[in-house]
């Protein structure tokens, strides 16, 4: 199993998580820049029109204050400051502006009046155009009484806007620079926030997809509170695929249990129906009888073997078990029957340390591998088994002279029900070497397949690690 | 109404004239090639002879320019721009607050060069009014008036002596009318605006019987041929321009203020010829303001003011401030009191 599981072609994506949400929120982020620029972009504006305003507002007042009445006739002494206070802000063009009941005093008798205000005494503010160039002015309004009676004198004083929007512009760029700056940083976190809470997905779908074949215990890994459904959902999943699969193997072992024993009876008297039968047809089809009762009778063993691999793989017990004497006892026990097939079984084993498991385990699978070799092995050869350790594990080999594997289906032949090319007309039901490759794989070890070093024939190894 | 009619007719006048020679030239001269390619027209207030050596080295590198520079009054020289602005290419004026109306009115051109950039920010008005002058308003003396006195160095000096001998100065002071003269004009109301104590050095002034010239020229020869004990508020660089006239007067820098006036330059508007105004303009910056200077530069040079400094001179702050005194009200205000200080009977 690879950690990324791979993609199944049948399932849509409907886009990413991920992306989406850094989508959005670099989407809110956009729009919160572009709210901040035009907000400080507004205020700025406001306030920097405002105390140009004030200034503009500070001359006039000081014209107004200088407006006399000499002999009955309205004059004013312009301060020198009433201008020069407009230079010193700005290199802008001034101008300026009396009238006395629409009548220019003194000034520039075109330049424009600005609306008057709610109320006559308040300053009333113009923007425009005056001389070609773009311009910004206050009027002030005061009503005076002359000998003549009542008379009404208004006081203009404009300014042109380039130093101002030379300010403003400046005030554009900080702004800018501000926006881009918020939009920015905004951006990042955005990015970093949706990359972090993709996170417990992604480490979920590692988890889950680092898992083993057999491993059919629930999720438990804590999991953010909006996942905890799914992994719910997900745990009971899994629990009823393994209440299932336990239901099937317990069924296949019922059943191999139920028709083993009776195929034993069977046996039993096809042999002594042997015995009486003399038309050799009668015997033949007896023998053949025979033999497809022991196929059967062998197949349900492994069944049962299998079954009983993965009962014990589930909860697998590990106590110290020496290989030496396992290999050596199983060896005195299968002698009697290689010998029948006139097979010789070779055993050097040195002394090794004990490795931990479960030694009936082990020892089932070794068996099957016995077995395998002692079935394959044609009469009057050698099945070699060693017990070697090298810096971390123990190896049992059996080597015999079967001819070996066919190169390309050594990888198929630890599949369930799976049987060499070269099985046919041998007795099997493709489970042994199955078996062998979950034992040695739930003590952490592995079943190696390769051909002998003689290349008569095929070397099975099962590795434990020694911790 | 009888004295309405009087301007009106002067004005229509004046306007015939203009449509002949557009304003009365006191001189005109044509520097360079008659046949040039180009010509600029430079209207100015500044004496032919003073500019000359510095024109002259412009068009040394101009070989195909002529200038034809017009000398004329300061108040003429507003009156043609603003009634014949397309003639003209440059303006050379002393009156720095006429120069400021005509860039503030919109009759000139902006300039920027890296001699404007370089140049100090209170000699240039929005890169339109270019200083390029420092000229002091000094006290001429003559020193044949003065023997046996200690020579002032301050006004409030001035003051003292004239109170305790009014009869060695009576009838020997001089100084600009400034009713008729800008310049004149310009410098005592920048006095007023500076001192408390114009207004009554103008009245001892007019106690002593002060008599009023329209220009610098005959005010100086006046003092160096001892008509005049002193005549007050002249350009020192008149002075000093009259070599001929060296020993019979003294230029005295007042030691508690000096007004500075800034000679200024302006491109006019409707120049056709924008880039090669600018690079006269930027001539005259280069002899005033860059650490080389010019030879032919007739102006004395003055360090450059930094702000730090309580130097005694104070130049002219350029901008909107000096467009008060023209205006119109302000300015009959002025004259008046000018007028009733410095005539008493």
């Amino acid at each position: 199993m690879t950690d990324q599981p791979t993609p199944d072609a049948r399932l849509r994506s409907s886009g990413s998580l991920r992306r989406r949400l850094a989508l959005q929120l670099v989407g809110s982020a956009a729009v919160l820049a572009s709210l901040l620029f035009f907000a400080v972009l507004g205020f700025t504006r406001d306030v920097s029109q405002r105390s140009h305003d004030s200034i503009l507002l500070a001359s006039a007042t000081s014209l107004m204050d200088s407006v006399t009445i000499e002999e009955g006739q309205v004059t004013l002494d312009i301060p020198y400051a009433a201008l020069s206070m407009l230079g010193n802000i700005s290199d802008d063009r001034v101008f300026y502006r009396v009238t006395l009941d629409d009548s220019t005093l003194t000034g520039y008798g075109d330049l424009p009046e600005a609306p008057a205000g709610a109320r006559l005494e308040e300053p009333g503010y113009w923007t425009g155009s005056y001389r070609g160039a773009g311009l910004r002015s206050v009027t002030l309004r005061r009503r005076m009484s002359l000998d003549s009676g009542a008379a009404g004198i208004a006081i203009t004083v404009a300014q042109t806007r380039e130093g101002q929007q030379a300010e403003l512009a400046a005030l554009t760029r900080s702004a800018l620079a501000l926006g881009g700056g918020f939009f920015a940083i905004a951006a990042l976190l955005a990015l970093w926030t949706a990359q972090s809470s993709i996170r417990p997905l992604q480490v979920l779908t590692g988890v889950v997809s680092r898992r083993g074949p057999k491993d059919l215990r629930p999720v438990q890994r804590a999991v953010p509170s909006e996942m905890l459904p799914l992994v719910h959902s997900l745990n009971r999943f899994i629990e009823r695929l393994r209440v299932s699969l336990t239901r099937s193997e317990e069924f296949i072992a019922e059943a191999a249990h139920r028709v083993r024993t009776p195929l034993a009876t069977v046996r039993t008297q096809a042999e002594i129906t042997l015995r009486r039968v003399e038309k050799p047809e009668n015997r033949n089809s007896l023998r053949e009888m025979i033999r497809a009762i022991d196929e059967s009778s062998r197949a349900a063993g492994q069944l049962l073997d299998h079954a009983m691999v993965t009962f014990r793989t589930d909860s697998l017990e590990r106590k110290p078990v020496d290989l030496q004497a396992l290999a050596e006892e199983l060896v005195g026990r299968l002698r009697p029957v290689a010998e029948l097939k006139d097979i010789a079984l070779v055993l050097e084993a040195g002394s090794v340390p004990p490795v931990p498991g479960d030694a009936i385990l082990i020892q089932n699978a070794l068996r099957n591998i016995l077995d395998n070799a002692i079935k394959y092995a044609p009469p009057d050869s050698e099945v070699a088994i060693s017990v070697t350790m090298d810096q971390s594990a123990v190896t049992i080999a059996v080597t015999d002279e079967a001819g070996g594997f066919p190169e390309a289906e050594k990888n198929a032949l630890t599949e369930r029900f799976v049987r060499g090319s070269n099985a046919a007309g041998t007795i099997g039901s493709g489970l042994g070497l199955t078996i062998a490759r979950e034992v040695a794989e739930a003590h952490g070890g592995r079943l190696v397949l390769s051909t002998s070093s003689t290349g008569a024939g095929a070397c099975v190894s099962l590795s434990f690690p020694l911790s | 109404m009888r004295f309405a009619i009087l301007p009106t007719l002067l004005t229509a006048l004046s306007l015939w004239a203009a449509s002949l020679l557009a304003f009365e030239a006191e001189a005109q001269r044509r520097f360079g090639p008659l046949e040039a390619e180009t010509v600029l027209k430079v209207l100015s207030t500044t004496d032919t002879a003073l500019l000359a050596p510095l024109l002259e080295d412009f068009l040394a590198t101009h070989p195909q320019t002529a200038l034809d520079y017009y000398e004329l009054g300061s108040a003429d020289l507003m009156q043609a721009v603003i009634t014949d602005a397309s003639g003209f290419d440059i303006a050379i004026s002393s009156a720095m607050d006429l120069q400021v109306k005509l860039a503030n009115d919109g009759y000139t051109l902006r300039h920027r060069s890296n001699l404007t950039q370089a140049m100090p920010g209170w000699a240039n008005w929005r890169d339109h009014v270019f200083g390029f002058s420092q000229e002091p308003a000094t006290v001429i003396l003559s020193p044949r008036a003065f023997e046996g006195l200690e020579l002032p160095r301050r006004r409030q000096d001035l003051i003292t002596l004239l109170r305790r001998h009014p009869e060695r100065f009576s009838g020997r002071i001089g100084t600009y009318d400034a009713a008729a003269s800008g310049l004149g004009y310009l410098f005592a109301t920048q006095d007023a605006r500076t001192s408390d104590g114009f207004w009554r050095m103008m009245e001892i002034f007019g106690s002593l019987d002060l008599r009023l010239y329209c220009c610098s020229g005959t005010m100086i020869e006046d003092v160096a041929r001892g008509d005049l004990a002193l005549a007050y508020n002249v350009l020192g660089s008149y002075a000093e321009a009259r070599s001929d006239l060296s020993g019979q007067v003294l230029i005295l820098e007042p030691q508690d203020y000096t007004n500075m006036m800034l000679r200024s330059a302006v491109i006019l508007r409707d120049t056709a010829e924008p880039g090669l105004a600018g690079e006269l303009v930027d001539h005259l910056l280069e002899a005033a303001w860059s650490p080389e200077g010019n030879p032919a530069y007739p102006f004395h040079r003055y360090p450059v003011r930094n702000g730090a400094e309580s130097a005694p001179y104070r130049p002219i702050q350029m901008g909107p401030g000096l467009m008060v005194y023209l205006d119109r009200l302000k300015r009959q205000r002025f004259l008046r009191e000018w007028h009733s200080a410095v005539e008493q009977d």
